[in-house]
């Protein structure tokens, strides 16, 4: 039994049985990414051998195709969305972790890379082997061929679309919530500054009291003076939640430019598709759609020998054009996702850096207010003791 | 011991009131002026006039002084009578629901039959007894009860916070009258401690005290000069309520003002958290983050309650008590004012040469007695405002350093949950 692609596979059995699989390389590339800057990564050479079913000798000539660590983790997402209900493999660590050695901790290190060139080929073999995910189509032409990766893609994209409206729609909440806040904790601060008048006032009337309330007052202007620069500090916090906040309108045009380049693709091979069942039809007079043409054909006639042999010529230049047109649109389409995607990973990348050094200097930020504080009402504390 | 009719017993003298009489009390078994006893308490203040008075050697007297030292001071050494309100319960009965609350009492003062009592008193038991130490003792400053009535709608009577708050200012007034050299050994007050139904006990007193009546209604005297310390007392009386008044707004408008920003800091954490979800490597910093406030908001809330509970009931206390000061003030106006009244209609008899009435002398009496008595809780007053009003603002003072203090907890924690993970990548990288 071959399926489509021709590759002979046992009904019911594994991929594993008709091909070979192997990750057998792993190289360093250098290369422009998406923003024209130079950065090094690890590609890993997939290489398949296809098994001949009867005498289960392998060909000599392998097939191969270059995969960055990246593409392994998108066709695993495919995995996991696709068949839910599948313990889906897991991939060797992206980042050395759990190391028992600060030196390996390095994504470029040698012993780092070949283990983990190990470990993919594990994890290829391991979905070869299982009953369900072995079948999938997806998963032979990752093997395989290049411009599957469109396809896998979609899911990602969608992903990031989502995370995207997600992330704009939760930091503009942030960002109502603080101002409202602010705007509160400003009057608690400023009404305490009532208190340094009064006592001002009241320690005019006092003996022994007096000095005692009257410094105490001073320290509740300081008080309720402290809280500008305060709300100052806080305004740089809200300055990179906004950053972010922008950012997610440029990651959803790069998920509508994907949109665009799929759509343009699929009409281009919808149309490939229709133009190659009407040569079909031509060539061999059986009508398995239905259409006007030949409808009117057949209330009118049909058309003579020469007529048809012109259809079919014209036909068979669209089908050339339309095959290039088709190559070509992958091609696009296979370019921008590589770019986009690698993109997105070092955006994504970025961003957790970036939000979590502004939760750390935030939480710097209100550990220095309680600490102001904390000192306001001590010294104020003093002079009331000294009543 | 038969007591002077100033109610000063031997142990607990007012020096003003020596200076003023200066052989009073010298001696503990002098045979003062046989006075009936259902006159024992009353408001005459007339000396006994021609009495034989032994008068005392200068080494009792100055013994008697330096009692009179310590006794002034009334540290815990040397006080004798110990009084706690606690235990509030809820009774209720086919006619209403109130709660009572257990006054205790601990003394080793001869005027009680027993060295301990035990006894339930609910709200109006306070204010008879306020009134009655108002009425029996003119000259002195009764410190405040806290507010009678209580909008029925708006705050629950029953509820724990304000049950608290009142048991706390019923404890300090009971306090304030036991340390009182004057008041503390007010018959009523006896009564109010020791008698086991109080009920029965004021009707009791009620008919005892039928004698009595409030001598000091005197009214419609015009006032030639205040004396400049009881005018000062005034006009500090006037600024001071003022000045409380301002500082009850101003906490009230801080307390308004806090809950509305706990209202909108409640909002942080749920906000944290839906980010988290949809996040990995920040999930776990974004839930601290979210935990982090949360914990600020619980500190708000107990800042705000406790500056309500503990704060304001305190500060209108003070603006009651001053009220009732301001009241004994005018009361010895007016005791003076018929003083000087009484003084010069007998002046333009001075050529008949008739000696001074006897009334004009009680007057006159009465005058100093009251003025001596005024100065004295007028001193004690200042001292105890200061304490209470350093205790006061120091709590104050304290309550928001916890705050803040939990807050900067809360915060530092979250701090190396955010670093570690910086730490990591910054090696993998």
């Amino acid at each position: 039994i071959t399926d489509t692609e021709g590759v002979m596979v046992e009904k019911g059995g594994t991929l594993l049985k008709g091909l070979e699989i192997s990750v057998a390389e792993a190289e360093k590339r250098t290369g422009k990414n998406a923003v024209s800057i130079q950065e090094t990564y690890t590609v890993y050479l997939i290489e398949t051998r296809a098994v001949d079913n009867v005498s289960e000798v392998a060909n000599p000539t392998p097939d191969s195709l270059w995969r960055r660590y990246s593409e392994f983790e998108i066709f695993r997402n495919y995995l996991l969305v696709t068949y839910p209900f599948v313990v889906v493999p897991p991939l060797p660590e992206k980042r050395a972790e759990f190391v028992w050695h600060k030196l390996s901790a390095d994504n470029m290190d040698p012993d780092f890379v070949e283990r983990r060139r190990v470990g993919l080929e594990n994890f290829l073999l391991r979905v070869a082997s299982h009953p369900v995910l072995s079948n999938d189509k997806i998963f032979y032409s990752f093997l395989t061929q290049f411009f599957v990766l469109c396809l896998l893609f979609c899911v990602g994209f969608f992903e990031m679309k989502h995370y995207g409206d997600e992330l704009q729609s939760v930091i503009s909440q942030l960002l109502r919530v603080r101002a409202r806040v602010a705007d509160r904790l400003y009057g608690v601060y400023k009404v305490h500054g009532n208190y340094g008048r009064v006592f001002s006032e009241w320690s005019a009337i006092e003996k022994e009291m007096g000095d005692g309330l009257q410094s105490a007052g001073h320290h509740m202007d300081a008080y309720a003076a402290s809280i500008d620069d305060i709300l100052e500090e806080e305004e740089h916090y809200a300055d990179q939640l906004k950053e972010y906040l922008f950012y997610t309108e440029a990651l959803r045009a790069v998920c509508r430019k994907h949109e665009l380049c799929q759509f343009e693709l699929e009409m281009a091979a919808q149309d490939l598709i229709s133009k190659k069942q009407q040569r079909e039809e031509l060539a061999t007079g059986t009508v398995r759609t239905f259409s006007l043409k030949g409808m009117t054909s057949k209330l009118f006639g049909q058309e003579t020998p020469e007529q048809r042999e012109t259809k079919l010529k014209t036909l068979e230049t669209q089908i050339e054009e339309g095959e290039e047109m088709v190559k070509e649109r992958t091609a696009e389409c296979d370019e921008f996702v590589k770019n986009a995607w690698e993109d997105i990973e070092r955006f994504r990348e970025q961003k957790d850096r970036d939000l979590k050094e502004a939760l750390i200097s935030y939480a710097i930020m209100q550990i220095s207010m309680c600490k102001k504080g904390i000192q306001v009402w001590n010294n104020a504390k003093e002079c009331f003791s000294k009543m | 011991m038969a007591s002077c009719p100033c109610h000063w017993t031997s142990g607990k003298i007012n020096p003003h009131h020596l200076h003023n009489y200066p052989l009073c009390h010298t001696m503990i078994d002098l045979p003062h002026a046989i006075l009936l006893q259902g006159e024992r308490s009353s408001l005459d203040l007339s000396l006994p006039n021609g009495n034989a008075v032994d008068t005392s050697s200068p080494a009792s007297s100055s013994s008697l002084l330096n009692r009179l030292q310590l006794d002034d001071d009334l540290d815990g050494e040397t006080r004798d009578l110990f009084v706690t309100v606690d235990d509030p319960k809820k009774h209720v009965s086919t006619m209403e629901t109130y709660i009572t609350y257990r006054v205790s009492t601990k003394t080793t003062r001869t005027e009680f039959d027993l060295p301990e009592y035990s006894v339930r008193r609910r709200y109006q038991d306070f204010d008879w007894l306020r009134s009655k130490l108002e009425d029996s003792q003119p000259t002195h400053l009764i410190p405040p009860l806290p507010e009678k009535f209580v909008m029925k709608g708006v705050v629950d009577r029953f509820s724990e916070e304000f049950v608290e708050t009142r048991r706390k200012a019923l404890d300090k007034f009971l306090k304030r009258v036991a340390d009182h050299p004057v008041l503390s050994f007010n018959e009523h007050f006896n009564v109010f401690l020791s008698a086991k139904d109080l009920n029965k006990r004021q009707g009791l007193a009620l008919l005892s005290k039928m004698g009595e009546s409030v001598k000091y209604v005197t009214g419609g005297y015009k006032l030639r000069a205040r004396p400049i310390e009881f005018a000062a007392m005034g006009e500090y009386l006037d600024i001071f309520t003022q000045k409380l008044g301002t500082i009850d707004r101003i906490a009230q408008r801080i307390i308004k003002e806090q809950s509305e920003y706990l209202v909108e800091l409640r909002e942080y954490s749920p906000v944290y958290s839906s980010w988290a979800s949809s996040e990995e490597e920040l999930q776990e910093p974004l839930d601290g983050v979210a935990a982090c406030m949360a914990n600020c908001c619980s500190g708000l809330e107990e800042l705000t309650e406790e500056m309500s509970e503990d704060f304001l009931p305190v500060l209108r206390e003070y603006i009651l008590y001053v009220e009732s000061m301001k009241n004994v003030l005018k009361k010895r106006d007016q005791v003076q004012a018929e003083y000087e009244t009484k003084l010069e209609a007998v002046a333009f008899r001075e050529d008949r040469k008739t000696p001074v009435p006897t009334d004009v002398e009680k007057c006159q009496d009465r005058v100093e007695c009251f003025n001596a008595d005024l100065k004295a809780d007028w001193d004690r007053w200042q001292n105890n405002k200061r304490q209470d009003f350093r205790q006061l603002l120091t709590g104050m003072a304290d309550k928001n350093i916890q705050y803040y203090e939990k807050c900067l907890a809360a915060w530092e924690s979250l701090i190396p949950l955010l670093q570690d993970k910086q730490e990591a990548r910054a090696d993998t990288n």
